[in-house]
């Protein structure tokens, strides 16, 4: 049932938004600057409103059913969050307003870079980055900064190991430095040989995901991070798949000179259909000057009467701005809102049920899907979507069949280096009854592999919509729809 | 309070299950002496208490409901309907992940492709990406978009000093491992047309602003056209709001428009998330970075939309992707996108006339007031600069006590306008806001 | 899968066809296969242009991933395949013949001697399946 689209239902001459006239004479307009046309829709109120319902019914989420993408952390979002988030006292408030008068908003992120310095074993946070993805490209160019500020030029390199998410190599050469690969081995952790081969003193650093994207924790981990401070490089981690570390390990301890966070992943704050999310970096003490600017530090000291004063300080050596204003301020609060409640018990009763939800559906699984490291998991595992018997079947089957069922499929074809992966994630917050429910599901779509593939491969059936045409959508390049007016002519 | 359902039974038959005692043993990769550190956080509360706590965090903030606005410098307090957040809130919407799975994400994806719709009929360019985080990054990717269009050949950026601060400080962030020379912005006094004349061959990209953070509308002349005769692409960082009034960017010579659509129904929320509006023409479709949106149908025949030409994008290209950028501003793409639906053509026209007419009201009294002077005279939308008789910061903190937040210090970025105060004036400014700040004005000129 | 005993192959996926001094150059069918249907295609190197073995010199993309085009061997730039560029779903019909990508002068005759023949190229094909 398609729903049409915006300009579609625009009939001329309606109008819904409506303001009070002017209350002030007008000024005379500027000749030779105003447009004549603006091709704009026309609504009424309960049009936009239908439409946008509609289209929302179209969606799942998280609130509708299991949502198992592996590295995305789709966890509960938690409802509170979304009223503290929208106070009047801080969705009102500007950024440039004097920091006097936003110390509520100040306490608040002050608070939360605090809290995340401490979950990750960092001794700073900026809050400022607005993704993971932008987190990551603060944490390369600190990386970079620190070599050249210790007169360092010739550290051009950053390993990447192959299993690494893509924005880690995108982000490398963003930064203006050369990407190494670095194979997995048999059990699936960072060739120890391979790394060793590449140190060298043009290694500026490693990524490093841990638990990498197959969901293991490195078990070299403490080796990987010696060889590479040994040659004098740094640690990033891609703090992708925190939720398994929750109180259970620091990346700070390990070793790991600078991290992002995802708020968005592992702090509960939603996904909104692809953001806006929120990426913090922490960094150990000797990366802190190199910080994205500004913070938020403490620029009066409280005493037993007063509350200290925070400001925005800009860290020495600041890599620079990366984003207009603070950050997702909003997505902080909701993450400050989630943190509150959960204390360092409720962490730690995060990762314990993330990596127990993950290794039960492992367990009940591998007999029929391939699971090409069959070990204790943290919070996620990557199976293979595929069969000998059954070669017309591919992991995409898989997951369209899913969806029939009421499930969002795992993340698919990642990470690149197991065939057909399915990389599934259950989180924390799904309980015992939908596990077994989504087991049932796969053992069923395995059976119909091999008994009713036709079923499998023109999936989806019973959702909304079939499989798109994704050639046409490329070959055909139609991104936007114009009024009717502009069609006609 | 972790959202976790696990009943003791569940947890002890799931152990069993996997073949291990305690929770612990799930963790027996991980270094002993790292492992399971105390951490120091204060004690968790219940829902109940969060509220409360909350509550009283936000109100030790002075907020822009209760106190007359008029700071702007890329934030602006516009009013925003309610059916936005409405819609915001409905849970399929806010709740779900990037449409990578199309059949089950029409809702997030024809959202996104009429935003990418609305957003090129305002800027009258020809294809938009499904948005970046704001309109600093918007304009770091479109001198990356330049880079990459020019294979890397072209290694000079000119930025106008009238861009937003932020916004060229996020371009040399961005690009500081790229070596590139970004200049044009040293002085103030560089026009558009002292830009024009460093143009040339080197030359990648040449930025404006429309309005410009000071609140001028300027008529670019010939720039666009000796940016594109030098091959160098011109462009427009723009107020979206403004677009409702003024000229689109694509009448004189644009190849690329930039913005920030916070004005578009987002509300200030202390910087963000706001959303990074970029839009191009067809022939730098494969440049562009971000998501896109495209048409299709599906396997039963229905019109339906996918993501498409992700092999631009990172999880595809890797090192070689144009840029690392995974996410859009979804959920507030989709709040622009409510707001534009709802104001229409009429609708986005009144509220930027509105908001011109009441600035230049309070523009022509301030600079009637003895000690005040307009500092500029040209055409400007709803932001002007005043030049103040004395320290800006003062006269902030003199208007605070009669509950007026004023405007924007220029003195922190621009040394050469110490003094001046950017003022802007929006729809939710009545008359009598203005009038007591001109009053407040006159009486606080003098210590 | 389609081979020529009369082409070169080499690890990158591509054909040489080798004509005197001049060579043309093309992806294999196994290319054309792996990365499903193609969307755009694009030259980017010039004409006249003298390159290293290795250097970048076209665009592949298709609507799952994204290659590049490498010369074979050090040589100049001669000929592009204009049309190309504007139906590159070719490359998925006719990889040996129609969608032959470009043209160019071998500088290093003897680069070619790394280039695999056809029986060397399917059993790296080979390989890679298993």
């Amino acid at each position: 049932m398609t729903e049409p689209q915006i300009y579609e239902l625009s009939s001329p001459g309606r109008h819904a938004l409506r303001l009070p006239e002017a209350d002030v004479p007008k000024a005379a307009l500027p000749e030779g600057l105003i447009r004549e046309n603006l091709p704009l829709p026309e609504l009424s109120e309960i049009d936009v409103v239908r439409h946008f319902v509609r289209l929302s019914q179209l969606n799942h989420g998280v609130d509708t059913g299991y949502y198992p993408l592996g590295s995305c952390t789709m966890k509960y979002n938690p409802k509170v969050s979304e009223d503290t988030a929208r106070l009047p006292g801080f969705a009102f408030t500007h950024p440039l307003q004097d920091p006097e008068t936003a110390q509520g908003n100040l306490a608040l992120m002050y608070s939360l870079q605090e809290w995340l310095s401490e979950i990750g074993g960092f001794a700073a946070v900026s809050l400022q980055p607005a993704a993971g993805a932008h987190g990551e490209l603060a944490g390369i160019l600190i990386i970079r900064a620190y070599h050249k500020d210790r007169g360092d030029e010739k550290r051009t390199k950053i390993l990447v190991p192959d299993s690494a998410h893509g924005t880690n190599p995108a982000t490398t050469t963003m930064s203006g430095m050369e990407v190494i690969e670095i194979p997995s081995d048999e059990r699936g952790n960072v060739d120890l040989d391979s790394l060793r081969g590449h140190c060298d003193e043009c290694v500026a650093g490693l990524m490093l995901t841990n638990p990498n994207t197959l969901g293991l924790f490195e078990e070299q981990v403490k080796e990987v991070i010696e060889l590479i401070h040994g040659c004098g490089g740094l640690i990033y981690g891609d703090g992708a798949n925190m939720n398994a570390l929750l109180g259970v390990v620091r990346p700070g301890d390990l070793g790991f000179d600078v991290l992002q966070y995802n708020l968005h992943k592992t702090f509960s704050t939603p996904h909104g259909g692809g953001g806006p999310g929120s990426g913090p970096v922490g960094v150990a003490e000797h990366l802190v000057d190199f910080l994205p600017a500004p913070v938020v530090g403490i620029v009066e000291e409280g005493d037993d009467v007063l509350p200290p004063l925070y400001g925005f300080v800009t860290p020495k050596k600041t890599i620079g701005r990366v984003k207009s204003f603070h950050g997702h301020f909003s997505v902080v609060v909701k993450a400050y809102t989630y943190l509150r409640m959960l204390g360092k018990k409720g962490l730690r009763e995060v990762a314990d049920h993330s990596v127990l939800n993950a290794n039960y559906l492992r367990v009940r699984m591998r007999d029929v899907y391939r699971i090409p490291y069959d070990r204790i998991c943290m919070h996620e595992f990557v199976a293979e979507g595929r069969w000998e018997d059954a070669p017309d079947i591919h992991a995409l089957d898989i997951a369209k069949r899913l969806m029939d069922y009421g499930f969002h499929p795992p993340t698919n074809y990642f990470p690149l280096i197991v065939r057909e992966a399915l990389m599934i994630e259950p989180t924390e917050t799904e309980s015992l009854e939908t596990l077994e429910a989504f087991i049932e599901a796969m053992l069923e779509i395995a059976e119909h592999a091999r008994s009713d593939p036709e079923l499998l491969k023109t999936a989806p059936h019973k959702t909304a919509f079939g499989r798109m045409d994704e050639v046409k959508a490329a070959r055909e390049l139609v991104l936007c729809c114009w009024p009717v007016e502009r069609n006609a002519s | 309070m972790a959202y976790i359902p696990h009943t003791e039974v569940d947890r002890r038959s799931m152990l069993a299950a996997i073949g291990l005692e305690r929770m612990d043993d799930l963790y027996d990769a991980i270094p002993k002496e790292v492992r399971f550190p105390d951490l120091d956080l204060p004690e968790p509360i219940s829902e109940m208490e969060i509220t409360r706590e909350m509550l009283t965090l936000s109100e030790a903030n002075l907020e822009v409901q209760h106190v007359p606005c008029f700071l702007g410098a890329g934030a602006y307090n516009h009013f925003i309907p309610s059916i936005i957040d409405h819609i915001l809130r409905r849970n399929e919407f806010y709740t779900a992940y990037t449409p990578y799975q199309p059949e089950i994400s029409q809702g997030t994806l024809q959202a996104i492709f009429e935003y990418q719709s609305l957003m090129c009929n305002l800027t009258g360019m020809e294809v938009s990406n499904a948005s970046h985080y704001d309109g600093a990054t918007a304009l770091a990717e479109a001198v990356i978009m330049a880079l990459n269009q020019h294979r890397g050949k072209r290694h000079k950026v000119l930025l106008s000093p009238t861009i937003h601060p932020h916004y060229r400080q996020v371009v040399r962030t961005y690009t500081q491992g790229m070596g590139l020379t970004i200049t044009g912005d040293e002085s103030l006094d560089t026009s558009s047309a002292m830009l024009a004349e460093l143009l040339d061959e080197e030359t990648t990209l040449v930025a404006v602003q429309y309005p410009d953070f000071l609140g001028r509308i300027e008529d670019f002349g010939s720039l666009g056209e000796v940016a594109s005769q030098a091959g160098a692409l011109f462009c427009v960082v723009v107020n979206p709001l403004a677009l409702g009034l003024l000229k689109p960017p694509s009448e004189f010579g644009a190849a690329i428009v930039v913005g920030d659509g916070q004005p578009l129904g987002i509300p200030i929320s202390y910087g963000g998330p706001y959303v990074g509006i970029f839009t191009t023409r067809q022939q730098y479709v494969r440049k562009m970075s971000g998501r896109l949106v495209g048409e299709t149908v599906d396997s039963r025949g229905q019109r339906g939309y996918v993501l498409t030409l992700t092999p631009r994008e990172q999880h595809i290209r890797r090192d070689k992707a144009t840029s690392n950028i995974c996410t859009n501003q979804g959920l507030m793409a989709l709040a622009s996108a409510v707001y534009l639906s709802i104001a229409g053509k009429q609708g986005l026209r009144e509220v930027a006339e509105l908001c011109y007419h009441k600035a230049h009201y309070a523009a022509d009294k301030i600079d009637a007031l003895d000690h005040y002077s307009l500092w500029h005279r040209g055409p400007f939308f709803h932001e002007f600069v005043v030049a103040c008789p004395r320290p800006v910061a003062e006269i902030n903190d003199q208007l605070l006590d009669y509950d007026i937040l004023g405007g924007y210090d220029l003195g922190q970025e621009y040394p050469t306008l110490a003094d001046h105060m950017l003022i802007a004036v929006t729809e939710v400014n009545s008359r009598e806001n203005i009038n007591d700040l001109v009053t407040v004005l006159e009486e606080v000129a003098h210590d | 899968m389609e081979l020529s005993t009369d082409l070169k192959y080499n690890k990158n996926d591509e054909w040489v066809r080798v004509e005197g001094n001049i060579g043309t150059v093309g992806i294999t069918d196994y290319a054309q296969d792996q990365l499903s249907d193609i969307i755009f295609m694009e030259v980017t190197a010039e004409v006249g242009e003298e390159l290293e073995k290795d250097a970048t010199v076209a665009e592949v993309e298709s609507v799952k991933a994204a290659a590049f085009i490498y010369m074979p061997v050090r040589g100049v730039i001669i000929e592009t395949n204009e049309e190309l560029s504007d139906t590159p779903e070719v490359i998925n019909a006719d990889p040996y013949g129609a969608a032959w990508m470009f043209k160019f002068e071998i500088m290093n005759p003897v680069e070619l001697d790394d280039l695999l023949d056809a029986a060397a190229y399917e059993k790296y094909c080979q390989e890679r399946e298993n």
